[in-house]
């Protein structure tokens, strides 16, 4: 293995000096991993995701990885992924698209099982017929699988929050899986500038021992003996541990907002949050709302915008208030179902004020231009 | 595991569950035990919710009782009836989701390779039929093409018993069952054969009506996946419940089929394995 000296996160996230480099975002994934002193890391191919596993791979070469392979299907790797974690090792994985929905099932289990699994997913269209182009349908699929949700903007974000993830996702009072989300091709596959620490520092390694359920290694008590197992029984005492086993899941994703704040500096960026129209939007959709936001200012027209970071857990409070005195909330998507504009809906005092859209999808490109128009018809 | 790891503290010895103080006083870790060794020591599996006569807990019991190294073995097992009885067995086990009991016990295994090199850490994927032979068939194989370290065992009753008794791949050919009204189709799989096939250095077929042959075959199956890679062990557990027979009749079934000649005990042993097999159980003499 190369020997990295060992540093607090803090250190890593805040103090030590950047260089900055000009990389894709496959490439700020493998420079996020080579930092996060991943015992383990396994692989599938998928389109936009395989390069940032290939990269990984080199990493594994390399020496800043222990173990690495490539598993026969998502739900497989998936599966592996939670048998090392509940092993003890830190793990990680990358897929997107249809290899979220094969391997699916894992995700729920993965989160009632606390394990604190880091995955990267680029996301991508799901349809038939076939598409392998940008789409972040996924999300909406994923919205209630138990997992924290990272949407990363750029190539920066996917680098600070990949890393971030597994801090948060190991934090005892925390220990549920953080999935980061990025946008495939617009983030994976382009070119921008990322700041990233020097390589020869990385993160304390994952003390399996600070897990709130036991390690699978036969090194602490078989405390899972029990008497009667509420697997299948029809009583209240078993459907009372499962209640109670699922409301724990969701407060210790409630629980990672505090970490969110701190690593994070919180679950949405604000810019101009005092405006009559704001846009709130997450991963690229965001840079996009960003350009329109621009081009509505040379018409003299006042928007500002909300960049969502975490989607679960889901900024309800800031939301609510952010929204409070706006005219019209704009929520731009590249998707069909428009999952992040319910969310919102779902948030907003007066939710007619919510316009849903513009929406792209398919692999479509998101013009500014749609975006202002919908800004200069809310402006009337 | 160190056995200081799970002494009760002095003072609580009267407020834990008498089944702890007993695994903690009579339990099988590190004393070298075996399937003889029964009624003298607190086993491993706490009773257990399966019903009368099933021929499946009565073949963990034996496993469970055969394992080399219980007190350095976690276990990965798989939705079906064995998952009823998991939850009280004494080593660290692993449920996580119907069928991907090897891909689990892949990823566990290089887990604990990484985390203890200088130790033996057995994995043991212990599921039914139906998560072995059918949902789970590409997960078993693909980890024994992968030459994982790891010992695959089938508990087979010949259907998916603990959603009511459909046909399984394992079931034999005319059986009517759920989901075969007419009877099924096609014979039952030979995966035994399948395992040879692909590389398993150590395949054999067994069940709980010989107890010292299948002690045998448990711990040939874990010791060569230990060292060498892939093994399998397919144990024939009739099912009273839902191929209706007596429940005191599960043993004189599996004597019946064998003499019919649709249940076969057999060993498959590569040469590799023969001689680490050899060398391990002529020191043990």
């Amino acid at each position: 293995m190369i020997e990295q000296k060992i540093v607090e996160p803090e250190y890593l996230f805040f103090q030590a000096d950047r260089e900055e480099v000009f990389i894709t975002g496959s490439e700020a994934l493998k420079e996020a991993i080579k930092r996060a002193n991943v015992d383990m890391a396994i692989s599938y191919p998928i389109t936009p995701q395989s390069e940032s596993m290939h990269l990984v791979g080199d990493l594994y070469v390399e020496g800043y990885v222990r173990e690495y392979f490539r598993g026969e299907n998502e739900f497989a790797v998936m599966s592996a992924v939670a048998g090392a974690s509940m092993g003890g090792v830190r793990v990680f994985t990358a897929t997107g698209g249809p290899g979220t929905l094969r391997a699916f099932e894992i995700f729920p289990a993965w989160a009632g099982a606390r394990v604190p699994v880091v995955c990267a997913f680029m996301t991508r269209g799901v349809n038939s017929p076939l598409s392998i182009q940008p789409d972040t349908i996924e999300m909406a699929f994923m919205l209630h699988t138990g997992i924290v949700m990272f949407h990363a903007e750029t190539a920066q974000d996917l680098y600070d929050m990949l890393l971030k993830a597994f801090v948060i996702a190991e934090k005892p009072d925390v220990h549920i899986p953080v999935g980061v989300f990025a946008d495939g091709f617009f983030v994976t596959h382009t070119r921008e500038k990322v700041k990233i620490d020097p390589a020869e520092i990385k993160l304390p390694p994952y003390n399996p021992y600070s897990s709130p359920v036991p390690v699978m290694d036969m090194e602490n008590v078989p405390v899972r003996h029990m008497r009667d197992p509420f697997v299948m029984k029809s009583n209240f005492i078993s459907y009372a541990a499962h209640a109670s086993w699922q409301q724990e899941i969701l407060a210790a994703a409630e629980r990672a907002r505090k970490h969110i704040h701190k690593y994070l500096g919180g679950l949405v960026e604000t810019e101009n949050e005092e405006a009559e129209i704001l846009i709130i939007a997450s991963g690229t959709a965001v840079s996009q709302s960003r350009e329109a936001i621009a081009l509505a200012c040379q018409e003299g027209l006042n928007a500002g915008l909300v960049k969502i970071k975490s989607i679960r857990p889901f900024p309800e409070e800031e939301i609510r208030k952010l929204t409070q005195k706006a005219k019209a909330v704009i929520v731009p998507e590249f998707n069909r179902v428009g999952w992040l504009c319910k969310e919102i809906k779902s948030v907003v005092e007066d939710n007619t004020k919510v316009v849903g859209g513009p929406r792209v999808f398919g692999g479509m490109t998101m013009p500014p231009h749609l975006i202002l128009a919908e800004i200069r018809r809310c402006s009337q | 595991m160190n056995k200081n790891l799970f002494k009760i503290s002095p003072g609580f010895e009267d407020i834990m569950p008498a089944e702890y103080r007993e695994l903690v006083h009579d339990g099988p870790y590190g004393k070298n035990l075996g399937v003889s060794d029964l009624g003298t020591f607190k086993e491993l599996l706490e009773e257990h919710p399966l019903c009368a006569g099933c021929g499946l807990a009565l073949s963990l019991r034996l496993i469970l009782a055969s394992l080399p190294n219980p007190e350095d073995t976690i276990i990965v097992g798989s939705t079906g009836c064995s998952s009823l009885a998991f939850p009280q067995v004494g080593v660290h086990n692993i449920h996580s989701l119907f069928g991907n009991q090897n891909a689990v016990a892949s990823g566990l295994k290089r887990a604990l390779k990484l985390r203890f090199p200088e130790k033996t850490k057995d994995v043991v994927a212990i599921a039914g039929d139906g998560a072995t032979a059918d949902i789970g068939l590409d997960m078993v194989m693909h980890s024994w093409f992968r030459r994982e370290n790891i010992a695959t065992i089938m508990l087979d009753n010949e259907a998916y018993a603990n959603t009511g008794g459909q046909e399984s791949g394992m079931s034999p050919q005319g059986t009517v069952l759920y989901m075969a009204p007419k009877g099924k189709k096609f014979p039952k799989i030979s995966l035994p054969e399948i395992a040879r096939e692909v590389g398993c250095a150590y395949v054999a077929v067994g069940s709980p009506a010989q107890p010292r042959p299948l002690e045998k075959m448990v711990r040939r199956t874990i010791l060569v996946a230990r060292e060498i890679g892939p093994t399998y062990l397919q144990v024939f557990c009739p099912c009273p419940t839902n191929y209706k027979f007596k429940p005191q009749e599960t043993v004189a079934k599996i004597k019946q089929r064998e003499k019919e000649g649709t249940f076969q005990t057999r060993e498959y042993i590569t040469l590799e394995a023969q001689k680490l097999l050899t060398k391990l159980e002529e020191g043990k003499k």
